[in-house]
């Protein structure tokens, strides 16, 4: 009987599931794109922005403070009185460091909240996993961490450094210090895989030996095998792309190896001066990073930033790279719309070809094509008081190229 | 480990035994189960689509996934005993199978997915990736291949007397070596991104909320589905088996019975109910990662399924989709604190209901008719058949 029952059970559900199918079909992919975008409500007097970083999980320690400093750059907009007579009004929602999380969020800002644009993501994979969400709703993203390049969506605005902007460059410092060989050691996740894969081309073409590559998973606190080979191979720099907690471990390890900066230096991409203070400065002394912007790079723009900041959040906070690329992300936003004279997305897009802002970093362009941003590239060493110093500058800000399309060796690449 | 499973002490881990709750009539029970089937399916099919917003239907779809899996833990942990913590494997591999089905469906015949040409400079298509093409064998494979994988582990486990402690961590390491497996190949799996940006399902745009929907409305007639398989499954003859194997394994070994099998069949339809998931949860959601996978998601899992109550029917459902709501809901309003909030939730309903959300219906009836009956745990009890006494 039992039996019987069960079995009616199912076909009534199979039933029910083949008339919904049947009775809700929709387009067909060969129809093309028939989206139609959500359109923001700027009814109000106020317009809505979504804030998507991670407060909780891994990344939180950083992502937090690129949250915090949108949030002052929102704050001196809406003080001298907002984007196109309207208050920004900021929507935050949580990412949880959990890539779907982030889709979810996105939709849900884009969807719901129905904001005009959204400041956030920060690890590659919670990009990728917003990105189709963006291009389905046809709203912007502005993404302002350095990456590992070869993406370019019509809907994202990257305001961080692209691999031209910054490994390329740290690579170029080394080679004229007479670096002949490296050695690799990164996170194991998209961006240091493919960031060396990049290194590893451009050491081909400049005569550069790459001696070894190891990777530790994200969080890993076990560097005794790599620190001892990287040490037995005798390579002239090291060039770090681990992320996060790691690179406590490593440099510790590092250090107790008996590895220094001036034997065999280390530069770092994803180090900047919020790490430096949780890794400790005395075992990053004198080591070396790649970023376009630190708290001592001198202009007027960035003593105003730097003691807006510590204004609104302590003394003791340090500014970094990406805190500044999302503090000007809000504002070329609101440099595109003032110039479209409209919220609307297409608009706004067309409008950003060739903005220009007066960053903190220096002056940073909006290349339309490519909707990255021109930026100056700066190598810096670490000091004793846990700030970072620069020691070399590309000298004028580079045109982004994510795909290294301009680069004759990385022809294999993208 | 053979000598660590024969060990005393996980042989004998009894769980504590609430007192057997006196079956309720025959023809009650059936027909309080057409009408809670016929409830849900109203709920489910005419309520939620007009009542929510795609948005929030969309929402629903993911949870009613996380839900299926729930079904199968149900099975798995609360009928058969065996805490499965690594459930996110055959999540994984169901969506991993349908991901690279769409994603080379999506990228046409002869070209292969984007994420390849960026990070593997791959010549040509993987070996392995190529029988996805097919939908004739991408699909079945959602189910079977976390099935085939379940059975193999499952059949080294269960004959060598692995329970306990002992399995659930042997679960987690699967799932931790999944996850390390797939970041590994990075050009072939998309690493810690995973495969993402999924155009179309079956050469429907998913991108149009009208395909949204019909995920929706698969995703949930599939769940009623297995809701129903799963009832079917508790009430025969074999649920009872499993649920005597769950409370004493070696007195049904000494009935003549193998309890191994008994396991078995129970962990591979849990597996591949979590596969079948992983599978919706894809066009549903449009990502399947490493992240998805793992040992926190696996844990998650089974969180939801405790709070709901683990051997009931309907309990490891509704504590699956309640956690998962309870998660979007409070993010939404606290983003700031709501991890405590829900470190908070989880606690109090551990410590104050360990029977789960479900206990609270026993709770409920008890104040109907005066009786005293304790939470519903699913006991083996003596079989009542109309004709059969």
């Amino acid at each position: 009987m039992t039996l019987i029952r069960g079995r009616r059970i199912l076909a009534g559900a199979m039933t029910l599931v083949a008339a919904a199918a049947l009775a809700a079909c929709g387009s067909k992919t060969t129809d093309g794109n028939t989206s139609a975008g959500v359109a923001a409500d700027v009814s109000g007097d106020t317009v809505k922005v979504g804030l998507l970083n991670s407060l909780s999980g891994t990344m939180a320690i950083s992502e937090v403070t690129v949250r915090d400093a949108i949030m002052l750059a929102i704050e001196e907009i809406n003080a001298a009185g907002g984007v196109l007579d309207k208050k920004i009004e900021p929507v935050g929602e949580d990412g949880a460091s959990d890539w779907p999380t982030f889709a979810e969020k996105a939709e849900k800002l884009i969807r719901e909240d129905r904001v005009a644009a959204v400041f956030g993501c920060w690890t590659s994979a919670s990009r990728k996993a917003v990105k189709p969400v963006f291009e389905k709703n046809k709203a912007l993203l502005f993404y302002p961490v350095q990456y590992e390049g070869l993406e370019q969506s019509p809907y994202i605005f990257y305001t961080g450094a692209t691999t031209n902007q910054q490994i390329v460059p740290g690579l170029d410092y080394l080679k004229a210090q007479g670096a002949t060989s490296l050695y690799l050691v990164g996170s194991d996740y998209v961006f240091p895989r493919t960031a060396n894969k990049i290194i590893k081309a451009y050491a081909e073409a400049n005569g550069m030996k790459v001696l070894g590559e190891d990777y530790a998973p994200l969080g890993s606190t076990e560097f005794g095998t790599i620190t001892n080979k990287v040490k037995s191979s005798g390579a002239d720099a090291v060039f770090n792309t681990l992320n996060g907690d790691s690179n406590v471990a490593f440099f510790k390890e590092y250090k107790s190896a008996g590895l220094t900066a001036a034997t065999m230096p280390v530069v770092s991409v994803s180090i900047a001066e919020e790490e430096v203070k949780s890794i400790g400065t005395q075992y990053l002394e004198g080591q070396l990073t790649a970023w376009n912007y630190y708290q001592t790079t001198p202009g007027a723009a960035n003593e105003k930033f730097v003691a807006a900041y510590k204004a609104k959040y302590g003394a003791d906070k340090p500014t970094s790279d990406p805190m500044e690329a999302a503090y000007v992300s809000v504002y070329l936003w609101k440099a595109m719309v003032e110039k479209a004279g409209t919220f609307d997305v297409e608009k706004v897009r067309e409008a950003s070809d060739g903005i220009t802002f007066e960053a903190p970093e220096g002056l940073v362009t909006v290349d339309g094509a490519t909707q990255h941003i021109a930026k100056t590239a700066r190598v810096g060493k670490v000091g004793a008081d846990g700030l970072i110093t620069e020691v070399w500058n590309s000298g004028q800000p580079i045109t982004p190229d994510p795909y290294l399309k301009s680069y004759p060796w990385a022809g294999g690449l993208s | 480990m053979t000598t660590v499973a024969r060990d005393p002490v996980t042989a004998a881990d009894p769980a504590p035994a609430p007192p057997t709750r006196p079956a309720a009539g025959p023809s009650r029970h059936r027909y309080r189960a057409a009408v809670g089937f016929a409830f849900g399916a109203a709920l489910l099919f005419a309520v939620a689509p007009l009542v929510l917003s795609d948005f929030r239907l969309s929402l629903l779809a993911k949870y009613l996934c996380v839900a299926m899996v729930a079904v199968g833990i149900g099975l798995a942990w609360g009928r058969g005993g065996m805490l499965t913590l690594g459930q996110g494997v055959f999540f994984g591999l169901g969506g991993y199978a349908m991901a690279m089905h769409l994603k080379l469906a999506d990228a046409g015949p002869g070209n292969m997915p984007d994420f390849m040409m960026l990070y593997g400079q791959l010549d040509e298509l993987p070996l392995w990736w190529r029988p996805f093409a097919s939908p004739w064998f991408a699909l079945p494979a959602t189910v079977l291949l976390p099935m085939a994988v379940a059975f193999v582990l499952g059949s080294l486990v269960f004959r060598r007397r692995v329970r306990g402690a002992y399995f659930a961590i042997l679960s987690q390491a699967l799932a931790a070596a999944m996850v390390i497996l797939l970041i590994g190949q990075q050009g072939t799996t998309g690493g810690t991104n995973g495969l993402t940006d999924i155009q179309g399902f079956f050469g429907y745009d998913l991108d149009d909320p009208v395909n949204q929907r019909m995920v929706y409305f698969i995703i949930a007639g599939t769940l009623l589905a297995l809701l129903a398989l799963a009832r079917h499954l508790m009430q025969s003859r074999y649920g009872e088996l499993l649920v005597a194997v769950r409370d004493s394994e070696e007195r049904v070994r000494f009935l003549g019975y193998d309890p191994a099998t008994v396991k078995l069949v129970a962990y591979v339809v849990a597996a591949g109910m979590a596969g079948l998931a992983g599978a919706l949860f894809v066009p549903a959601v449009g990502i399947i990662s490493p992240a998805l996978i793992g040992i926190v998601p696996s844990i998650e899992f089974v969180i939801g399924v405790a709070i709901g109550g683990r051997a009931t029917l309907l309990g490891p459902v509704l504590g699956a989709v309640a956690v998962a709501w309870a998660r979007t809901a409070l993010s939404e309003r606290f983003p700031g604190t709501w991890t405590y909030l829900q470190g908070l939730l989880f606690v109090v309903v551990v410590a104050f209901l360990p029977g789960g959300l479900a206990s609270l219906i026993g709770l409920a009836r008890r104040r109907d008719d005066g009786e005293p009956r304790p939470s519903r745990l699913g006991r083996f009890r003596p079989r009542r058949r109309e004709g059969a006494a």
